[in-house]
Protein backbone atom coordinates (compact mmCIF):
# COMPACT_ATOMS: atom_id res chain seq x y z
CA UNK A 1 0.00 0.00 0.00
CA UNK A 2 1.21 3.45 -0.93
CA UNK A 3 1.63 6.09 1.78
CA UNK A 4 -0.26 9.23 0.78
CA UNK A 5 0.14 11.25 3.96
CA UNK A 6 3.04 11.00 6.33
CA UNK A 7 3.30 13.21 9.38
CA UNK A 8 6.40 13.06 11.56
CA UNK A 9 6.25 14.58 15.04
CA UNK A 10 4.06 17.42 13.87
CA UNK A 11 3.61 20.17 16.41
CA UNK A 12 1.44 23.21 15.83
CA UNK A 13 1.62 26.13 18.19
CA UNK A 14 -0.46 29.27 18.01
CA UNK A 15 0.31 32.50 19.75
CA UNK A 16 -2.65 33.98 21.46
CA UNK A 17 -1.87 37.62 21.90
CA UNK A 18 -3.88 39.13 24.66
CA UNK A 19 -3.69 42.43 22.91
CA UNK A 20 -1.70 42.16 19.74
CA UNK A 21 -0.49 45.52 18.46
CA UNK A 22 -2.46 46.01 15.28
CA UNK A 23 -1.02 49.35 14.41
CA UNK A 24 2.32 51.10 14.38
CA UNK A 25 1.22 53.48 17.08
CA UNK A 26 0.29 50.68 19.45
CA UNK A 27 3.51 48.86 18.66
CA UNK A 28 5.58 51.96 19.42
CA UNK A 29 3.81 52.54 22.68
CA UNK A 30 4.20 48.91 23.68
CA UNK A 31 7.84 48.80 22.62
CA UNK A 32 8.63 51.76 24.78
CA UNK A 33 6.75 50.19 27.66
CA UNK A 34 8.42 46.84 27.01
CA UNK A 35 5.27 44.80 26.97
CA UNK A 36 5.20 43.73 23.38
CA UNK A 37 5.77 40.01 23.85
CA UNK A 38 2.76 39.29 25.96
CA UNK A 39 1.12 36.26 24.56
CA UNK A 40 0.04 32.83 25.64
CA UNK A 41 1.02 29.86 23.64
CA UNK A 42 -1.59 27.37 22.61
CA UNK A 43 -0.30 23.97 21.59
CA UNK A 44 -2.97 22.77 19.17
CA UNK A 45 -1.10 19.64 18.19
CA UNK A 46 1.84 18.05 19.93
CA UNK A 47 4.23 15.52 18.40
CA UNK A 48 1.63 13.86 16.21
CA UNK A 49 2.93 11.17 13.89
CA UNK A 50 0.60 9.59 11.43
CA UNK A 51 0.68 7.50 8.28
CA UNK A 52 -2.27 7.31 5.97
CA UNK A 53 -2.23 4.77 3.15
CA UNK A 54 -4.00 5.06 -0.15
CA UNK A 55 -7.57 3.80 0.12
CA UNK A 56 -7.80 4.37 3.86
CA UNK A 57 -10.95 5.86 5.29
CA UNK A 58 -9.67 7.51 8.41
CA UNK A 59 -12.01 8.81 11.06
CA UNK A 60 -10.71 11.50 13.38
CA UNK A 61 -12.51 11.87 16.69
CA UNK A 62 -11.99 13.88 19.80
CA UNK A 63 -13.62 16.48 21.97
CA UNK A 64 -13.90 20.11 20.98
CA UNK A 65 -10.48 21.75 20.94
CA UNK A 66 -8.60 18.51 20.55
CA UNK A 67 -6.91 19.64 17.33
CA UNK A 68 -8.97 17.83 14.70
CA UNK A 69 -9.51 20.79 12.44
CA UNK A 70 -5.93 21.92 12.88
CA UNK A 71 -4.76 18.52 11.71
CA UNK A 72 -6.97 18.71 8.63
CA UNK A 73 -5.76 22.21 7.82
CA UNK A 74 -2.17 21.03 8.09
CA UNK A 75 -2.87 18.14 5.76
CA UNK A 76 -4.65 20.42 3.29
CA UNK A 77 -1.59 22.69 3.27
CA UNK A 78 -3.44 25.69 4.65
CA UNK A 79 -1.27 25.75 7.76
CA UNK A 80 2.42 24.95 8.01
CA UNK A 81 3.58 22.93 11.05
CA UNK A 82 5.61 24.80 13.66
CA UNK A 83 7.78 21.73 14.10
CA UNK A 84 8.03 18.39 12.36
CA UNK A 85 7.35 17.46 8.77
CA UNK A 86 4.27 16.60 6.81
CA UNK A 87 4.47 15.07 3.36
CA UNK A 88 1.45 14.56 1.14
CA UNK A 89 1.16 13.10 -2.32
CA UNK A 90 -1.79 13.37 -4.64
CA UNK A 91 -4.54 15.84 -5.47
CA UNK A 92 -6.67 16.88 -2.55
CA UNK A 93 -10.24 18.10 -2.36
CA UNK A 94 -10.64 19.97 0.87
CA UNK A 95 -14.18 20.11 2.17
CA UNK A 96 -13.08 21.99 5.24
CA UNK A 97 -15.80 24.46 4.70
CA UNK A 98 -18.24 24.03 1.87
CA UNK A 99 -18.33 26.75 -0.72
CA UNK A 100 -15.13 28.50 0.33
CA UNK A 101 -14.70 31.18 -2.27
CA UNK A 102 -18.34 31.58 -3.23
CA UNK A 103 -19.10 35.10 -4.35
CA UNK A 104 -22.50 36.15 -3.12
CA UNK A 105 -23.06 38.57 -6.00
CA UNK A 106 -22.61 35.91 -8.65
CA UNK A 107 -25.19 33.38 -9.79
CA UNK A 108 -25.08 29.68 -8.97
CA UNK A 109 -23.84 28.96 -12.49
CA UNK A 110 -20.97 31.45 -12.22
CA UNK A 111 -20.09 30.17 -8.77
CA UNK A 112 -19.81 26.59 -10.01
CA UNK A 113 -17.05 27.71 -12.35
CA UNK A 114 -15.40 29.98 -9.80
CA UNK A 115 -15.44 27.37 -7.06
CA UNK A 116 -14.23 24.76 -9.54
CA UNK A 117 -11.28 27.03 -10.33
CA UNK A 118 -10.56 27.40 -6.61
CA UNK A 119 -10.35 23.61 -6.40
CA UNK A 120 -8.03 23.62 -9.42
CA UNK A 121 -10.28 22.65 -12.33
CA UNK A 122 -10.37 24.33 -15.72
CA UNK A 123 -13.41 25.91 -17.29
CA UNK A 124 -13.70 23.08 -19.82
CA UNK A 125 -13.58 20.44 -17.09
CA UNK A 126 -16.28 22.24 -15.12
CA UNK A 127 -18.49 22.69 -18.19
CA UNK A 128 -18.46 18.92 -18.58
CA UNK A 129 -19.52 18.37 -14.99
CA UNK A 130 -21.90 21.28 -14.79
CA UNK A 131 -25.17 19.43 -15.44
CA UNK A 132 -24.27 16.70 -12.98
CA UNK A 133 -23.49 19.24 -10.29
CA UNK A 134 -26.76 21.13 -10.70
CA UNK A 135 -28.74 17.92 -10.80
CA UNK A 136 -27.12 16.53 -7.68
CA UNK A 137 -27.66 19.76 -5.77
CA UNK A 138 -31.32 19.91 -6.93
CA UNK A 139 -30.99 23.57 -7.84
CA UNK A 140 -32.16 23.42 -11.45
CA UNK A 141 -34.63 26.27 -11.03
CA UNK A 142 -32.11 28.56 -9.36
CA UNK A 143 -29.12 28.26 -11.68
CA UNK A 144 -29.15 31.91 -12.70
CA UNK A 145 -30.09 33.46 -9.39
CA UNK A 146 -27.39 35.33 -7.41
CA UNK A 147 -26.60 33.09 -4.48
CA UNK A 148 -27.04 35.85 -1.92
CA UNK A 149 -30.73 34.94 -2.04
CA UNK A 150 -29.99 31.25 -1.34
CA UNK A 151 -30.75 29.59 1.97
CA UNK A 152 -27.86 28.07 3.91
CA UNK A 153 -29.07 24.59 2.98
CA UNK A 154 -29.02 25.46 -0.71
CA UNK A 155 -25.51 26.89 -0.43
CA UNK A 156 -24.24 23.81 1.37
CA UNK A 157 -25.81 21.52 -1.23
CA UNK A 158 -24.18 23.46 -4.04
CA UNK A 159 -20.81 23.44 -2.28
CA UNK A 160 -20.95 19.71 -1.59
CA UNK A 161 -21.94 18.93 -5.18
CA UNK A 162 -19.03 20.90 -6.60
CA UNK A 163 -16.43 19.53 -4.21
CA UNK A 164 -17.43 15.93 -4.85
CA UNK A 165 -17.95 16.27 -8.60
CA UNK A 166 -14.51 14.86 -9.30
CA UNK A 167 -12.68 11.96 -7.81
CA UNK A 168 -9.79 13.45 -5.83
CA UNK A 169 -7.05 11.22 -4.46
CA UNK A 170 -7.63 12.59 -0.97
CA UNK A 171 -10.99 13.83 0.26
CA UNK A 172 -11.23 15.79 3.47
CA UNK A 173 -14.65 15.86 5.07
CA UNK A 174 -15.07 18.09 8.10
CA UNK A 175 -18.47 17.86 9.76
CA UNK A 176 -20.39 18.20 6.55
CA UNK A 177 -22.52 15.10 6.58
CA UNK A 178 -25.26 17.06 8.29
CA UNK A 179 -25.88 19.00 5.13
CA UNK A 180 -29.47 19.41 4.01
CA UNK A 181 -32.46 17.26 4.87
CA UNK A 182 -32.29 13.53 5.53
CA UNK A 183 -32.78 12.69 1.86
CA UNK A 184 -29.80 14.81 0.84
CA UNK A 185 -27.79 13.43 3.76
CA UNK A 186 -28.37 9.93 2.46
CA UNK A 187 -27.46 10.99 -1.05
CA UNK A 188 -24.24 12.64 0.09
CA UNK A 189 -23.26 9.60 2.14
CA UNK A 190 -23.76 7.44 -0.90
CA UNK A 191 -21.58 9.81 -2.91
CA UNK A 192 -18.79 9.43 -0.36
CA UNK A 193 -19.20 5.65 -0.31
CA UNK A 194 -18.92 5.67 -4.09
CA UNK A 195 -15.66 7.57 -3.86
CA UNK A 196 -14.27 5.17 -1.30
CA UNK A 197 -14.98 2.22 -3.54
CA UNK A 198 -13.22 4.14 -6.28
CA UNK A 199 -10.05 4.14 -4.18
CA UNK A 200 -10.13 7.69 -2.79
CA UNK A 201 -8.46 8.19 0.56
CA UNK A 202 -10.91 9.88 2.90
CA UNK A 203 -10.29 11.80 6.09
CA UNK A 204 -13.49 12.24 8.05
CA UNK A 205 -14.02 14.43 11.07
CA UNK A 206 -17.32 14.10 12.83
CA UNK A 207 -18.85 14.28 16.26
CA UNK A 208 -21.43 11.78 15.07
CA UNK A 209 -19.73 8.55 16.14
CA UNK A 210 -22.33 6.63 14.17
CA UNK A 211 -21.07 8.13 10.91
CA UNK A 212 -17.50 7.20 11.77
CA UNK A 213 -18.48 3.65 12.67
CA UNK A 214 -20.46 3.31 9.47
CA UNK A 215 -17.88 4.69 7.06
CA UNK A 216 -14.36 4.36 8.42
CA UNK A 217 -11.79 1.58 8.20
CA UNK A 218 -9.47 3.18 10.72
CA UNK A 219 -9.75 5.84 13.36
CA UNK A 220 -7.56 8.04 15.49
CA UNK A 221 -8.52 9.76 18.70
CA UNK A 222 -7.03 13.12 19.46
CA UNK A 223 -7.03 14.36 23.01
CA UNK A 224 -5.82 17.90 23.74
CA UNK A 225 -3.55 17.85 20.73
CA UNK A 226 -1.99 14.47 21.45
CA UNK A 227 -2.68 11.33 19.47
CA UNK A 228 -4.33 9.22 22.12
CA UNK A 229 -5.21 6.17 20.09
CA UNK A 230 -4.71 4.89 16.55
CA UNK A 231 -6.37 1.60 15.72
CA UNK A 232 -9.36 -0.06 14.06
CA UNK A 233 -12.61 1.90 14.06
CA UNK A 234 -14.50 -0.29 16.51
CA UNK A 235 -11.72 -0.33 19.07
CA UNK A 236 -11.24 3.44 19.02
CA UNK A 237 -14.96 4.22 18.95
CA UNK A 238 -15.83 1.97 21.86
CA UNK A 239 -12.97 3.41 23.91
CA UNK A 240 -14.16 6.91 23.04
CA UNK A 241 -17.75 6.11 23.92
CA UNK A 242 -16.61 4.69 27.25
CA UNK A 243 -15.44 8.20 28.05
CA UNK A 244 -19.03 9.38 28.11
CA UNK A 245 -20.11 6.78 30.63
CA UNK B 1 21.04 71.25 -15.02
CA UNK B 2 24.33 69.26 -15.00
CA UNK B 3 23.11 67.75 -11.73
CA UNK B 4 20.01 66.24 -13.36
CA UNK B 5 22.04 64.61 -16.11
CA UNK B 6 24.40 63.03 -13.58
CA UNK B 7 21.46 61.69 -11.56
CA UNK B 8 19.81 60.29 -14.66
CA UNK B 9 23.05 58.54 -15.58
CA UNK B 10 23.33 57.10 -12.10
CA UNK B 11 19.72 55.86 -12.29
CA UNK B 12 20.39 54.29 -15.69
CA UNK B 13 23.51 52.63 -14.25
CA UNK B 14 21.36 51.33 -11.41
CA UNK B 15 19.02 49.97 -14.07
CA UNK B 16 21.88 48.01 -15.66
CA UNK B 17 22.91 46.60 -12.28
CA UNK B 18 19.31 45.55 -11.54
CA UNK B 19 18.90 43.85 -14.91
CA UNK B 20 22.14 41.91 -14.47
CA UNK B 21 21.16 40.93 -10.91
CA UNK B 22 17.71 39.77 -12.01
CA UNK B 23 19.16 37.71 -14.87
CA UNK B 24 21.61 36.04 -12.46
CA UNK B 25 18.85 35.44 -9.92
CA UNK B 26 16.54 33.91 -12.49
CA UNK B 27 19.28 31.67 -13.89
CA UNK B 28 20.18 30.52 -10.38
CA UNK B 29 16.59 29.56 -9.60
CA UNK B 30 15.65 27.95 -12.92
CA UNK B 31 15.36 24.45 -11.40
CA UNK B 32 13.03 25.81 -8.72
CA UNK B 33 11.01 27.80 -11.21
CA UNK B 34 10.63 24.70 -13.32
CA UNK B 35 9.21 22.80 -10.37
CA UNK B 36 6.58 25.51 -9.87
CA UNK B 37 5.48 25.57 -13.49
CA UNK B 38 2.85 22.80 -13.25
CA UNK B 39 1.23 24.63 -10.32
CA UNK B 40 1.24 27.82 -12.34
CA UNK B 41 -0.70 26.29 -15.21
CA UNK B 42 -3.09 24.66 -12.78
CA UNK B 43 -3.89 28.01 -11.17
CA UNK B 44 -4.06 29.93 -14.44
CA UNK B 45 -7.76 29.07 -14.60
CA UNK B 46 -8.32 30.35 -11.10
CA UNK B 47 -6.51 33.56 -11.95
CA UNK B 48 -8.62 34.21 -15.02
CA UNK B 49 -11.82 33.30 -13.13
CA UNK B 50 -10.95 35.71 -10.34
CA UNK B 51 -10.23 38.52 -12.79
CA UNK B 52 -13.47 37.79 -14.66
CA UNK B 53 -15.33 37.87 -11.35
CA UNK B 54 -13.83 41.25 -10.45
CA UNK B 55 -14.97 42.74 -13.73
CA UNK B 56 -18.42 41.13 -13.59
CA UNK B 57 -19.10 42.28 -10.06
CA UNK B 58 -17.84 45.77 -10.84
CA UNK B 59 -20.24 46.33 -13.72
CA UNK B 60 -23.16 44.14 -12.67
CA UNK B 61 -26.49 45.92 -12.49
CA UNK B 62 -25.19 49.18 -13.93
CA UNK B 63 -27.06 50.04 -17.11
CA UNK B 64 -23.99 51.26 -18.97
CA UNK B 65 -21.81 48.43 -17.64
CA UNK B 66 -18.30 48.33 -18.98
CA UNK B 67 -18.76 51.69 -20.74
CA UNK B 68 -18.16 53.34 -17.37
CA UNK B 69 -14.47 52.50 -17.69
CA UNK B 70 -14.44 54.82 -20.73
CA UNK B 71 -16.93 57.45 -19.57
CA UNK B 72 -15.27 57.94 -16.22
CA UNK B 73 -11.86 59.11 -17.52
CA UNK B 74 -13.61 61.25 -20.16
CA UNK B 75 -15.54 63.22 -17.59
CA UNK B 76 -12.54 63.48 -15.29
CA UNK B 77 -10.64 64.88 -18.26
CA UNK B 78 -13.37 67.45 -19.00
CA UNK B 79 -13.45 68.65 -15.41
CA UNK B 80 -9.67 68.78 -15.02
CA UNK B 81 -9.22 70.51 -18.37
CA UNK B 82 -11.70 73.18 -17.41
CA UNK B 83 -10.16 73.76 -13.98
CA UNK B 84 -6.51 73.72 -14.95
CA UNK B 85 -6.42 75.23 -18.41
CA UNK B 86 -9.21 77.78 -17.86
CA UNK B 87 -9.05 78.59 -14.18
CA UNK B 88 -5.37 78.07 -13.31
CA UNK B 89 -4.18 78.88 -16.85
CA UNK B 90 -1.54 76.20 -17.28
CA UNK B 91 -0.11 76.69 -20.75
CA UNK B 92 0.17 73.31 -22.45
CA UNK B 93 -0.76 72.40 -25.98
CA UNK B 94 -3.51 69.80 -26.26
CA UNK B 95 -4.16 69.89 -22.53
CA UNK B 96 -6.85 67.13 -22.56
CA UNK B 97 -4.42 64.66 -24.11
CA UNK B 98 -1.58 65.91 -21.94
CA UNK B 99 -3.68 65.21 -18.87
CA UNK B 100 -5.05 61.84 -20.03
CA UNK B 101 -1.67 60.39 -21.05
CA UNK B 102 -0.37 61.18 -17.57
CA UNK B 103 -3.41 60.22 -15.55
CA UNK B 104 -3.80 56.85 -17.25
CA UNK B 105 -0.42 55.77 -15.84
CA UNK B 106 -1.13 57.20 -12.40
CA UNK B 107 -4.64 55.71 -12.23
CA UNK B 108 -3.29 52.31 -13.25
CA UNK B 109 -0.56 52.32 -10.59
CA UNK B 110 -2.92 53.68 -7.96
CA UNK B 111 -5.69 51.15 -8.64
CA UNK B 112 -3.30 48.21 -8.98
CA UNK B 113 -1.38 48.91 -5.78
CA UNK B 114 -4.39 49.88 -3.65
CA UNK B 115 -6.38 46.77 -4.61
CA UNK B 116 -3.30 44.52 -4.29
CA UNK B 117 -2.69 45.92 -0.85
CA UNK B 118 -6.13 44.83 0.35
CA UNK B 119 -6.23 41.61 -1.66
CA UNK B 120 -4.84 39.32 1.05
CA UNK B 121 -7.11 40.68 3.77
CA UNK B 122 -10.23 40.69 1.62
CA UNK B 123 -9.60 37.10 0.53
CA UNK B 124 -8.91 35.96 4.09
CA UNK B 125 -11.98 33.72 4.01
CA UNK B 126 -10.61 31.79 1.08
CA UNK B 127 -7.02 31.66 2.33
CA UNK B 128 -8.15 30.18 5.64
CA UNK B 129 -10.11 27.39 4.02
CA UNK B 130 -8.40 26.25 0.85
CA UNK B 131 -4.77 26.03 -0.11
CA UNK B 132 -4.12 28.57 -2.86
CA UNK B 133 -0.79 30.19 -3.69
CA UNK B 134 -1.21 33.58 -2.08
CA UNK B 135 0.63 35.61 -4.70
CA UNK B 136 -2.39 34.98 -6.95
CA UNK B 137 -4.38 37.69 -5.16
CA UNK B 138 -2.05 40.68 -5.70
CA UNK B 139 -1.42 39.39 -9.22
CA UNK B 140 -5.15 39.23 -9.85
CA UNK B 141 -5.56 42.81 -8.60
CA UNK B 142 -2.85 44.04 -10.96
CA UNK B 143 -4.31 42.21 -13.96
CA UNK B 144 -7.78 43.62 -13.26
CA UNK B 145 -6.28 47.12 -13.04
CA UNK B 146 -4.46 46.50 -16.34
CA UNK B 147 -7.74 45.54 -18.02
CA UNK B 148 -9.34 48.73 -16.72
CA UNK B 149 -6.35 50.78 -17.91
CA UNK B 150 -6.66 49.26 -21.38
CA UNK B 151 -10.34 50.18 -21.43
CA UNK B 152 -9.51 53.77 -20.58
CA UNK B 153 -7.20 53.81 -23.60
CA UNK B 154 -10.46 53.86 -25.53
CA UNK B 155 -11.16 57.21 -23.89
CA UNK B 156 -7.77 58.46 -25.07
CA UNK B 157 -8.59 57.32 -28.60
CA UNK B 158 -11.91 59.19 -28.51
CA UNK B 159 -10.19 62.38 -27.38
CA UNK B 160 -7.58 62.01 -30.13
CA UNK B 161 -10.39 61.71 -32.68
CA UNK B 162 -12.43 64.63 -31.34
CA UNK B 163 -9.47 67.01 -31.09
CA UNK B 164 -7.96 65.71 -34.33
CA UNK B 165 -4.61 65.56 -32.59
CA UNK B 166 -1.64 64.44 -34.67
CA UNK B 167 -1.19 60.67 -34.69
CA UNK B 168 2.35 59.35 -34.43
CA UNK B 169 3.63 55.90 -35.30
CA UNK B 170 5.02 55.73 -31.78
CA UNK B 171 1.44 55.28 -30.53
CA UNK B 172 2.09 51.58 -31.07
CA UNK B 173 4.58 51.77 -28.20
CA UNK B 174 1.81 52.80 -25.75
CA UNK B 175 1.85 49.37 -24.00
CA UNK B 176 5.53 49.79 -23.08
CA UNK B 177 5.13 52.46 -20.36
CA UNK B 178 2.03 50.64 -19.09
CA UNK B 179 4.06 47.44 -18.88
CA UNK B 180 6.76 49.21 -16.84
CA UNK B 181 4.06 50.65 -14.60
CA UNK B 182 2.44 47.21 -14.28
CA UNK B 183 5.65 45.46 -13.21
CA UNK B 184 6.36 48.27 -10.77
CA UNK B 185 2.82 48.09 -9.35
CA UNK B 186 2.97 44.33 -8.91
CA UNK B 187 6.18 44.72 -6.91
CA UNK B 188 4.79 47.51 -4.78
CA UNK B 189 1.47 45.67 -4.42
CA UNK B 190 3.27 42.54 -3.14
CA UNK B 191 5.18 44.59 -0.56
CA UNK B 192 2.07 46.47 0.61
CA UNK B 193 -0.17 43.41 0.76
CA UNK B 194 2.40 41.58 2.91
CA UNK B 195 2.98 44.51 5.26
CA UNK B 196 -0.67 45.44 5.70
CA UNK B 197 -1.44 42.00 7.14
CA UNK B 198 0.84 42.80 10.06
CA UNK B 199 0.13 46.50 10.33
CA UNK B 200 -3.27 47.70 9.21
CA UNK B 201 -2.11 51.31 9.52
CA UNK B 202 -0.23 50.92 6.27
CA UNK B 203 -3.56 51.11 4.41
CA UNK B 204 -4.30 54.57 5.78
CA UNK B 205 -0.75 55.82 5.35
CA UNK B 206 -0.70 54.61 1.76
CA UNK B 207 -4.00 56.36 1.03
CA UNK B 208 -2.48 59.68 2.08
CA UNK B 209 0.72 58.94 0.20
CA UNK B 210 -1.24 58.29 -3.00
CA UNK B 211 -2.82 61.73 -2.82
CA UNK B 212 0.59 63.32 -2.39
CA UNK B 213 1.96 61.13 -5.16
CA UNK B 214 -0.66 62.47 -7.55
CA UNK B 215 0.54 66.03 -6.99
CA UNK B 216 4.29 65.33 -7.05
CA UNK B 217 3.90 63.62 -10.42
CA UNK B 218 3.52 65.96 -13.40
CA UNK B 219 0.01 64.91 -14.37
CA UNK B 220 -1.84 68.22 -14.12
CA UNK B 221 1.18 70.39 -14.95
CA UNK B 222 4.38 70.02 -16.98
CA UNK B 223 7.52 69.23 -14.96
CA UNK B 224 9.21 72.32 -16.42
CA UNK B 225 7.11 74.77 -14.38
CA UNK B 226 8.69 73.51 -11.15
CA UNK B 227 11.83 75.11 -9.68
CA UNK B 228 15.09 73.37 -10.56
CA UNK B 229 15.70 71.72 -7.20
CA UNK B 230 12.21 70.20 -7.23
CA UNK B 231 12.78 68.79 -10.70
CA UNK B 232 16.01 67.20 -9.46
CA UNK B 233 14.34 65.58 -6.46
CA UNK B 234 11.45 64.30 -8.55
CA UNK B 235 13.85 62.28 -10.71
CA UNK B 236 13.67 59.73 -7.91
CA UNK B 237 9.92 59.40 -8.38
CA UNK B 238 9.41 56.39 -10.68
CA UNK B 239 6.06 57.73 -11.85
CA UNK B 240 7.75 60.80 -13.32
CA UNK B 241 9.65 58.54 -15.69
CA UNK B 242 6.65 56.36 -16.58
CA UNK B 243 4.50 59.43 -17.28
CA UNK B 244 7.29 60.99 -19.35
CA UNK B 245 7.56 57.81 -21.35
CA UNK B 246 3.83 57.63 -21.94
CA UNK B 247 3.74 61.25 -23.15
CA UNK B 248 6.79 60.78 -25.36
CA UNK B 249 5.18 57.94 -27.29
CA UNK B 250 1.58 59.15 -27.33
CA UNK B 251 1.86 62.92 -27.49
CA UNK B 252 5.26 63.86 -28.81
CA UNK B 253 5.96 61.03 -31.22
CA UNK B 254 9.41 60.41 -29.75
CA UNK B 255 10.95 57.02 -29.03
CA UNK B 256 12.62 57.31 -25.59
CA UNK B 257 16.34 56.59 -25.64
CA UNK B 258 18.29 53.77 -24.01
CA UNK B 259 18.86 55.81 -20.87
CA UNK B 260 15.15 56.42 -20.23
CA UNK B 261 14.39 52.74 -20.88
CA UNK B 262 17.10 51.64 -18.45
CA UNK B 263 15.79 53.98 -15.75
CA UNK B 264 12.22 52.68 -16.12
CA UNK B 265 13.37 49.05 -16.17
CA UNK B 266 15.54 49.66 -13.11
CA UNK B 267 12.65 51.03 -11.08
CA UNK B 268 10.22 48.34 -12.26
CA UNK B 269 12.46 45.29 -11.84
CA UNK B 270 14.03 46.31 -8.54
CA UNK B 271 10.59 46.92 -7.03
CA UNK B 272 9.29 43.59 -8.32
CA UNK B 273 12.33 41.72 -6.97
CA UNK B 274 12.01 43.29 -3.53
CA UNK B 275 8.26 42.61 -3.67
CA UNK B 276 8.73 38.92 -4.43
CA UNK B 277 11.35 38.51 -1.69
CA UNK B 278 9.27 40.33 0.95
CA UNK B 279 6.10 38.48 0.02
CA UNK B 280 7.81 35.09 -0.03
CA UNK B 281 9.20 35.64 3.45
CA UNK B 282 5.92 36.93 4.87
CA UNK B 283 3.34 34.65 3.26
CA UNK B 284 3.73 31.58 5.47
CA UNK B 285 2.67 33.50 8.53
CA UNK B 286 -0.23 35.38 6.91
CA UNK B 287 -2.76 32.89 8.11
CA UNK B 288 -1.83 33.41 11.74
CA UNK B 289 -2.58 37.13 11.46
CA UNK B 290 -5.72 37.17 9.32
Amino acid sequence: MRTVIEANNVTMRFRLYQDRPDSLKELLIKLTQRQVKKYDELVALSQVSLKVYSGDVLGIIGLNGSGKSTLLKLIAGILKPTEGTLVRTGAISPLIELGAGFDMDLTARENVFLNGAVLGFSKAAMAEKYDGIIEFSELQEFQDVPIKSFSSGMLARLGFSIATSTQPEILIVDEILGVGDFLFKEKSENRILEMMSGGTTVLLVSHAIKDIEKLCTRAIWLDKGVKHMDAGTDEVCSAYKALAD
Amino acid sequence: MRMNEIIEQILAGFGVVVIVAVVILVCATIPRIRRYLPALTQYRHLLSSLVARDLKVKYRRSALGVAWSVINPLFMMLIVTFVFSQVFRIQVENYPIFYLTGSIVYTFVNEATATSMNSIISNAGLIKKVYIPKYLFPLQACITAAVNASLSLVAVAIVFAVLQAPLHLTLFLTPVPLLFAGVFSLGLGLILSALVVYFRDIAHIYGIWCLAWFYITPILYPLSILPDFAQTILLFNPLVHFVDYSRAVMLEGVVPGLQENLICLGFALSTLTIGILVFKKAQEKFILYL
